[in-house]
This record gives C-alpha cells, structure tokens and sequence, in this order.
C-alpha cells in the first residue's frame, strides 16, 4: 500500500454482502455504519468517478438541524448530534465548526414562518432563536440591516449549534475508517444496470463486470432515477445543476452563515478565507454538472445587497453539482419496491448535512431490512398516501 | 445560459423563458376515476431521462406563449422545437 494514501482502492470481486452505489458521502457514511454498527464489512462501494467527486466535492457545506416538521427534526438533529461527535469518533480533523446560521426573514410572511419554525424546532430539542434585526447585526455585523434596501431585513432565525465543515476531509475521515474496518472502495466503476430475478436485485452490472451482491444499496444523488430504471423503479425525481462559487481568500469578515431565501443566496467563509456562496437551482432538468451564468448573476446581486462590504470580492472560481430534487423537498430512504435493493435520494440542494445522520439510518436500514425509525417518514410511499414532509417552507433554498 | 429558439420569435436568451418541465401530461379524464396510486403517479411522478427530455417553455417576457422543446440533458443541446398539440418528433 502507498503509505500516503488513506484507504485502499480495491478491485472488484465477484460477490459482496451489500454493494453499495456511489461513493459520495452519503455511500461512505453508509458504509462506515454497516462495519461500526452492525459488523457487515463484506461491503464495496463502486463508484462511477473518483471518490467523493459528485456533490460531496461541490456543496456549500452548511450544516443545521432547524427544519419545520418533527420528521426532519428527528434526522437532521440525529445528524447534527452526530457531527458534534465525529472527529473524536474518526479520529480526523473535519474543521467541523457551530458558528451558527442566521435564516433572514424580509416579508411578514418569513417574519411569521420563522416564528412558527423557532417554536417548533424548541418543542423538539433544536436549539432556536428568534432575532430582531438588531440582534441580526450584533451576530453578524457586515450583514445590511437598514430600512433602505429593496428588502429589508425584518429579523432572522438563528441556531447557534449550526454551522460548517470542511466536505473533504468528511470524506477523506470516513473512507479511512471504513477501509480500516474491511470495506472496498472501486473507483471508475459506473452501474450501468441491477439484475432483478424472482422480484430481488441479484448483482449490479458494471463498467468493470458483474459483481453479486445479497443487498444492493443506492446512493448516487443526481443519478439515482437513472440506476434505479434498470430496477424497474420509478422515482418522483427531478435532476437540477445547483451552482456555488466562491471569492478570493480574506481576511475573516463573516462569523457565522447567513442564508436567505427570500433574495436567494447563502454566504459563509470557509476556514481558509474564501467566501462561499450559493444560489438555487436552475429551473430546467440536466445532467450537465454546470448551470447557467444569469443564476450566478443574481446570487451576487442579492449578496452585494446584503453585504455591502463583498462590493469589492472578486469570483475566484464558480461550478456545478447536480441534485436529485423530490416534489416536498424531503428525502426518500428505505425499502425499495424491489426486495434487497435500498433507496436513498431526494436529498436535493441539502444532503450534505445529514451525512452521518443518513449514514447511520440507511445501515440500519439494510442491516435490518427495515427502516430505521427516524427514516421511517421517508418512504416513497408516500407520493401514493400523501403524507408529505413538505420542507419549501423551511428549505426554499436549502442548505 | 440556453438559447431557446421561440417558434414565433426566433432564438431569444433563457431568461425570457418560464420552464413548464416534462411535457404531453395530460390532466386526468376522470380524476375521481383514478386510484390513489395513479394520482399520486399524476402528481408527483415525471420522466427524469439522462438524454433526450420533451419539456414545455413559455417566453414569458417576449410573446407569451408556450411551446415544446426536445432537449439533451446530457448537453443541453436543443434538438426540436414543436408546437402544443403536435406529437413528439421522432429523432432520426
Ligand atoms: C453547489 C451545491 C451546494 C450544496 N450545498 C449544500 C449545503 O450547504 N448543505 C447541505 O446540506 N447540502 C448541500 N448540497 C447538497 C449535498 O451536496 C447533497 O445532497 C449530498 O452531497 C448528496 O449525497 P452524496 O454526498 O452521497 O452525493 P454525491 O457526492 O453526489 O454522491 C453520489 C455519487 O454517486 C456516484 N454515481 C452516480 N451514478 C453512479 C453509477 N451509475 N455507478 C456508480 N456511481 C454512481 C456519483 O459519481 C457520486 O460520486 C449542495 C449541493 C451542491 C451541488
Ligand atoms: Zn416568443
């Protein structure tokens, strides 16, 4: 073995327990759990490109739990509580830092669905806080709170636990320890199809081969409507380009995130000095990972309204993911119509932060044949029962 | 940023456009017909293909009406424009 590199890149074999699709941080975090949760280490991760490449090498990293309704509460304060954990558990630095998140309210009606929200995060042990715009400024001093502009800001939600992490090193953490634990990792190698026999997926093929599995479990984000038809599987999925860009390094000017629906545009800035921000999707469906140039432009025209003091920033570098978007903003996760194949998707604009949350649940999920009860809301089902988690409210950008 | 040839007003820049997405879903008949399933599947469930895709776009700043677009999501590339009520071009 290289002994700069942290996990080993295996070849393929004929058979796994459980294959796991995409290598992206839901895939890693999936993996990990199986070895440290429940013993299953006869696992491969295959994955189409290079390791952690997809969406979570290009997200803005927000971490938070603040949602609206109690099912999404449940996994992403799951998922916060356990990032609050993880660089002891993986023993890596992951630049995890609660620097908090401040939700900008600019209408009566954000002002009124952010109180409603901050109410309901308390009733299930997320932290929340309601501020007054100049409670705004004292978190965030460059943040314009002036009656003056096109839309002012008339207070904000805010949850100090929230906050940011470094995606990479997330990746890199749990690759390590998964490998560690037994788990292979097969890079370059695409799933261009699921066997189905007698009603169970049997093997997935590949670029690199038929490889046999007794679980088949899928994680490839902007990509799963595609692998999940060659289950036969209809998904109620949307493939979107979601942009971000950042500026040049700086001095530390912004201390916490700032995120606002209203104007469309989210900022924080990284560890290294960067401003990181990011937009909404664009409106129509692609599978090019590169989104259209007038989005850019808003998201910097919304941001210079806010941050006046970014007047002088220049774009370093901006670029694209695509985002597997689900008709209520919610995740699907758990059983599939198929028997040993598994679903985890729909996380659009907001998967990054559930990471070891999801990780966590969907092991379980596989371990057991069974949702875990916290994924349990998540079902595809739900498109034929109606009970939606509808998170546009709390999630119309979301991060 | 696409260009989106209008049929009735030539290749105008995508922000004058409203994105309608998949096209040729018809409205129900007879909705209260349908089971749960099949409404849900109305509602909720569209066509997401790696390739080509029949999308609906209306040029809402320019003449205001709508049209159908065959489009590669792979590329972006534009393959047919087509008029409402005219069936899907067959791609040679
Ligand atoms: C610009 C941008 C900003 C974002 N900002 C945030 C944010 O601030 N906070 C937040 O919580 N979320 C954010 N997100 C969303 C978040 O990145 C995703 O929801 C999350 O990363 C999805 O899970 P993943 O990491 O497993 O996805 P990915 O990293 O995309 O992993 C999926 C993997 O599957 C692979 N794959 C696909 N098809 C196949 C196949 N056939 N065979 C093998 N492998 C395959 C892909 O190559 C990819 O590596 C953002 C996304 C983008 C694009
Ligand atoms: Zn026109």
């Amino acid at each position: 073995m290289h002994p700069d590199r942290l996990w080993r890149s295996a070849e393929p074999r004929k058979s796994y327990e459980v294959v796991i699709v995409g290598a992206g941080g839901h895939g890693l975090a999936t993996a990990y759990y199986l070895a440290k949760n429940h013993g299953i280490t006869d696992v491969a991760v295959l994955e189409r490109g290079w390791l952690a490449g997809g969406n979570m090498a290009r997200n803005t990293t927000i971490i938070r739990s603040n949602y609206l309704w109690d099912e999404s509460a449940g996994i992403y304060e799951h998922a916060l509580k356990l990032w609050e954990g993880l660089e002891e558990d993986l023993g890596y630095p992951l630049l995890f830092s609660q620097r908090g998140v401040l939700n900008l309210a600019h209408s009566l009606q954000d002002v009124r669905d952010g109180v409603r929200r901050v109410e309901a995060n308390r009733v299930n042990g997320v932290d929340a806080e309601w501020l007054d715009p100049a409670g705004v400024k004292e978190v965030c001093p460059i943040v314009e709170v002036s009656p003056e502009v096109r839309y002012p800001v008339l207070g904000a939600t805010y949850q100090p636990r929230a906050g940011i992490a470094k995606h990479d090193n997330v990746a890199w953490a749990l690759a390590t320890a998964a490998s560690a634990l037994g788990v292979d990792f097969i890079e370059h190698c695409e799933v261009t199809g699921i066997e189905v026999s007698g009603g169970r997926a049997v093997a997935v093929d590949t670029v690199r081969g038929r490889i046999a599995a007794n679980r088949i479990a899928l994680s490839a984000a902007g990509h799963t409507s595609v692998v999940a038809a060659t289950a036969g599987i209809d998904l109620p999925l949307q493939t979107h380009p979601l942009q971000a860009l950042v500026s040049e390094l700086l001095e530390p000017v912004h201390p916490t995130v700032v995120m606002s629906n209203a104007v469309h545009v989210y900022v924080s800035q990284a560890h290294k000095g960067e401003l990181v921000m990011g937009a909404g999707i664009d409106a129509a469906n692609s599978y090019r990972r590169r989104g259209a140039f007038h989005i850019i432009e808003r998201q910097m025209a919304a941001a210079l309204e806010l941050f006046p003091v970014f007047a002088r920033a220049h774009v370093l570098r901006t670029w694209g993911g695509i985002v597997d978007v689900s008709p209520d903003a919610s995740p699907v996760i758990g059983l599939s119509p198929v028997e040993n194949l598994y679903l985890n998707c729909g996380w659009g604009t907001g998967g990054f932060k559930a990471t070891p949350g999801v990780g966590w649940c969907y092991a379980h999920t596989i371990a057991h044949d069974e949702p875990h009860p916290l994924v349990a809301p998540f079902t595809l089902d739900r498109f034929t029962t109606g009970a939606l988690v509808d998170e546009h409210g709390a999630a119309a950008v979301a991060h | 940023m696409l260009l989106i040839p209008c049929p009735w007003c030539g290749a105008r820049d995508e922000v004058e456009f409203h994105y309608g997405g998949q096209a040729h879903v018809a409205y129900p008949e007879d909705p209260s017909a349908l089971s749960d399933e099949q409404w849900g599947r109305y509602l909720f469930f569209r066509e997401n293909p790696e390739g080509d895709f029949a999308e609906r776009w209306s040029h809402s700043a320019g003449c205001r009406r709508w049209f159908n677009v065959v489009r590669d999501t792979r590329s972006n590339r534009i393959k047919h424009v087509y008029l409402p009520g005219e069936p899907r071009p067959v791609t040679p």
